[in-house]
């Protein structure tokens, strides 16, 4: 991307990923052409490490994160050895997952409940609107559901004429302001409460204020009649449990609670993945989810639904209709090497360690999976070759891969989707560049020489560095060049010998 | 109910099966050659149910119920729940009427249950009762919520409810107070044990829902500011005696 620093200063530079009001963050071709989708992650990752604002927010609130994580991480008497564990039972879970698949629907059925299998958004998208029209439901209020976003869910429902509502507070912050998550835990982390204040003046017609407990009471107030009034609740998973045929469903705020207990329709939309063998192993995967993910020993409302409401119970859901969304994962599925990439349990706390993530935001990925893990699986489930600049956005320090509670190895499938890429279409100046490089350090005259004439060139260098037709300029734009030294280090070695 | 749109179970489960041809190796086995071949067979999912290692993970608990006391208070301290050991039920009936006087509760929703029914003979309030159906309006303007439960956790500070324990889905989220009232052989060490109880509990016939409950409702999503009180209670009570 060709962007002088100084230009850099001026506001009109906007991301470009989901500028607010544009609703563009909803619309399945916003990262399609015409902009490349590494084009528009450049451009936007130039504009936001500049972004002194940006990088104070997500510092403290990622600052609040480690200090949390830290204290309940210490709390475990092996936190390695539950990490190696809980990346075996996702293992095995994953190593038969048509059976526990199979299993898990069965036994859910058996209890009232209808399951659909999809194997696209837009078939899981068509059945969800389906059984809304069946019912002539009008009002759906949704807790957060990820595969939901992945699908464009809300887009297709508000063009059906539905009345949804996002009743997570961040998500519902985010609905405001028709943008798409900013982190897939965090959804609205890169606001201020200033930011939010404004939001809710202009959408809500409410007072200002800086007082985060007041923001929270203000959807507090408009949630509580939209659970009341609406038809149809629609959630995610976090866990679907083989063994006994039950979803688990984490939240902090009780909104998936209201959510799924007030409407007479239940729909839950979930990638196939989330299988578990047994309940008791949410003995372990509860608290881990919780500690990796925002530092709690257990987080608020973890809870458990098999089935709508059952005969003798005082309420719940009439229907409930599960929907597992495939979407791409049997792709991933497929190879043996990445498959661990689906015991991702979206716990997050891999954005939260990475260098990258921190300096680029969520939205610059242009993914429904933001930071590392999505970097991963992203070019699996949509498509390689456009998607490979993620496996850049690396430094490959393995942050990630140290706080994965699964212990997913997520800097190795970085540097393997980067492999892949090149194995199935390279490009031809890379591999010029590579054989020229190559062939260079193999002649070690010239190796040698290059070394002398460098000091020489590098007197010329200000003459072009930081212009464009600076060969170096990639780095030099901002940075400056290393001194080649005058000496080399087996000159001087050999003359120390001596 | 005819839907248009087909599911596409057979069809996903044999793409599950054509992907599985070749096994992954076991997490932290990637490096080098693969290990799947002499890897050995991996047994169940692990001995979770309280027998060994799980618990030998988590966070400690301690041995005694003392023990559990004193982490389910401390974690109570952490969580913002109000968490009271009542001596007996007189004592209980006292606490709750404080509750009742600090808080300026007007009107009150239960269940019908042993320790509910005598809480709200204790607090004389003008009551709702949620066995036979209820109106979410009604319930929304009562200023608590009274409930069983299954069980609490000592390590997470949790308390365990589910449909038929806590009078369904509802009463233990919509009020902006929930009290929970508990004996004292309800609290349990760990997780583990926890799901042992629900498994021997119910056997196969799980309740709709089951829930921990991990302190008042709450959200960070505001610069990670913690506020109480998203959604669900502001205040939760944990009573036991
Ligand atoms: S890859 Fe691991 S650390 Fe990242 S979100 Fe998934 S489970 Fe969490």
């Amino acid at each position: 991307m060709a962007i002088a620093p100084e230009t850099l200063k001026e506001e009109a530079l906007e991301p470009r990923s989901a500028p607010p009001g544009s609703g563009a963050a909803h619309d399945d071709n916003f990262h399609n052409p015409p902009e490349k989708p590494s084009a528009q992650f450049h451009h936007d990752a130039d504009v936001i490490t500049r972004d002194l604002r940006h990088r104070a927010l997500i510092q403290s609130a990622l600052g609040k994160y480690g200090l949390a994580r830290a204290s309940k991480q210490s709390k475990f008497q092996d936190w390695q050895a539950a990490r190696q564990a809980a990346g075996d039972v996702k293992w095995e879970a994953l190593g038969r997952l048509d059976s526990h698949l199979r299993d898990f629907a069965d036994k859910i059925e058996a209890r009232g409940a209808k399951v659909f299998w999809a194997s696209h958004g837009d078939e899981a998208r068509d059945y969800v609107v389906q059984v809304i029209k069946d019912a002539g439901a009008k009002r759906i209020i949704k807790s957060k559901t990820m595969t939901g976003e992945e699908i464009h869910l809300n887009a297709a429902l508000e063009k059906e004429g539905f009345e949804v509502a996002e009743s997570d507070l961040g998500e519902y912050i985010v609905q405001l302001r028709e943008e798409a998550p900013y982190h897939f835990v965090f959804p609205a982390m890169h606001l201020s409460r200033g930011e939010i204040s404004d939001l809710f003046k202009e959408k809500l017609g409410t007072e200002s204020t800086d007082d985060p407990e007041r923001l929270t009471m203000i959807a507090r107030e408009v949630m509580r009649e939209k659970y009341i009034a609406a038809d149809v609740g629609i959630s995610g998973a976090n866990f679907a449990i083989s063994e006994t045929g039950t979803i688990s469903i984490t939240e902090n705020e009780g909104n998936a609670r209201l959510t799924i207990g007030l409407p007479k329709i239940h729909i839950a939309i979930f990638g196939i993945e989330k299988v578990l063998p047994k309940m008791s192993d949410l003995a372990l995967f509860l608290p881990m989810l919780a500690t990796a993910g925002a530092g709690q020993a257990l987080t608020g409302y973890n809870t458990l639904i098999s089935g709508p409401r059952q005969p003798g119970e005082i309420d719940g859901p009439e229907e409930l209709h599960i929907v597992l969304l495939d979407n791409g994962r049997t792709n991933l599925l497929a190879d043996p090497e990445q498959r661990d990439a689906l015991h991702c349990i979206r716990c997050g706390a891999c954005l939260n360690v990475c260098p990258i993530f921190k300096n680029v935001g969520g939205h610059t990925y242009g993914t429904t999976y933001q930071g590392p893990i999505g970097s991963v699986i992203t070019p699996h489930l949509r498509e390689l070759q456009t998607w490979k600049h993620l496996s850049s956005a690396s430094s490959l320090c393995g942050a990630c891969t140290e706080t994965c509670p699964v212990k997913i190895d997520i800097a190795h499938h970085l540097l393997q989707n980067r492999r892949n890429a090149v194995k199935e279409k390279s490009v031809w100046w890379e591999k010029l560049a590579m054989q020229g490089f190559a062939f260079f350090m193999n002649q070690p005259k010239l190796y040698r020489l290059a070394l002398k004439v460098a000091p020489l060139a590098q007197a010329f260098h200000p003459l072009i560095k930081g212009r464009k037709i600076d060969p170096m300029y990639v780095w030099t734009k901002d940075r400056d060049f290393p001194k080649v030294a005058r000496q080399s280090f087996r000159e001087f070695w050999s003359k120390r010998q001596k | 109910m005819q839907h248009q749109t087909k599911s596409n179970r057979e069809g996903i489960l044999s793409a599950i099966r054509r992907a599985l041809a070749v096994p992954a190796p076991r997490p932290g086995h990637h490096e080098g050659e693969a290990k799947t071949q002499q890897e050995p067979k991996f047994h169940s999912t692990l001995p979770i149910m309280g027998q060994e290692p799980v618990s030998s993970w988590l966070p400690p608990v301690g041995a005694s119920w003392d023990d559990w006391r004193d982490l389910f208070a401390a974690n109570s301290v952490d969580l913002k729940t109000e968490f009271i050991v009542c001596a007996d039920e007189a004592d209980l009936n006292a606490h709750l009427k404080r509750l009742a006087e600090q808080n300026g509760w007007k009107k009150v929703a239960l269940h019908h249950g042993e320790l509910t029914d005598k809480a709200q003979a204790a607090l004389g309030l003008e009551t709702m009762w949620v066995d036979k159906g209820y109106d979410p309006h009604e319930l929304e303007k009562c200023d608590a919520g009274l409930t069983q439960c299954d069980a609490l956790v000592a390590q997470t500070g949790s308390v365990v409810m589910s449909n038929p324990s806590a009078g369904g889905r509802v009463l233990s989220v919509l009020p902006p107070h929930h009290v929970v009232l508990a004996r004292r052989d309800q609290l349990l060490p760990d997780l583990p044990t926890a799901f042992e109880l629900m498994q021997s509990k119910y056997g196969d016939n799980y309740p709709s829902l089951m829930g921990f409950i991990t302190g008042p409702s709450r959200t960070g999503d505001i610069e990670r500011i913690l506020v109480l009180g998203a959604h669900g209670p502001k205040k939760l009570t944990v009573l036991v005696v």
